[in-house]
């Protein structure tokens, strides 16, 4: 079975035109706390760099990673964060 | 029954200028991404009403449904979502957040 971070990979890169994906699980640093199932797989931290952002509110960038992550999110991520930029936004970080 | 829970909420974003759904409350947050937020909004010294939804299951879920944002911490001001820890942390940083509150009107202790 494919870990979440594969999932999450597989599920943004077919829905957006990304220049950059990095997924972290941070699950390891939750361990114990709320939260946690036990399954290693609950905190997630993504950076994604796409051209799909372009001129795209901050709210509405996070509401499409959301709906791609929509099951996921729902039944299994207890958190997720998420940084959503343009290509132009990331060079200038 | 959502029409209670969105009444509620709706009463709650019109009757405060900033408000915050979290766990926990503004004292004492249960989650570090409410913390965060309460911290953003404590080091800029705004007055906010905090909404625990650990205490109540219906808006817990109903803020969800409501905003259609599937996670808490969950900021509003002016009656107007603003974002979650991400996007709060984000706009503070670029000092966005403070144009916000200024342009709503919501005068804040720290605005440099």
């Amino acid at each position: 079975m494919a870990t979440m971070t594969e999932t999450i990979r597989t599920k943004l890169a077919q829905g957006l035109q990304t220049s950059r994906l990095d997924i972290v699980n941070e699950s390891a640093l939750h361990a114990g706390h709320a939260g946690d199932d036990g399954s290693g797989e609950s905190h997630f931290r993504v950076l994604i760099v796409s051209s799909s952002f372009e001129g795209i509110s901050r709210v509405e960038r996070q509401r499409m990673v959301h709906a791609m992550l929509k099951d996921e999110i729902a039944h299994r991520i207890h958190a997720i964060s998420i940084k959503a930029l343009t290509d132009e936004e990331y060079n200038r970080m | 029954m959502e029409n209670i829970i969105f009444e509620r909420i709706k009463k709650d974003i019109e009757t405060n200028d900033v408000v915050l759904f979290m766990k926990g409350t503004a004292a004492f947050p249960q989650c570090g991404f409410s913390a965060a937020v309460v911290q953003v909004l404590s080091q800029l010294g705004v007055p906010f009403k905090d909404i625990n939804v650990l205490e109540d299951a219906a808006i817990r879920q109903g803020i969800k449904d409501f905003t259609q944002w599937p996670t808490i911490p969950q900021l509003y001001v002016k009656g107007e979502f603003v974002g979650g820890c991400d996007i709060v942390r984000e706009m503070f940083v670029a000092g966005e957040l403070q144009e916000l509150l200024k342009e709503k009107g919501v005068s804040f202790k720290n605005a440099a």
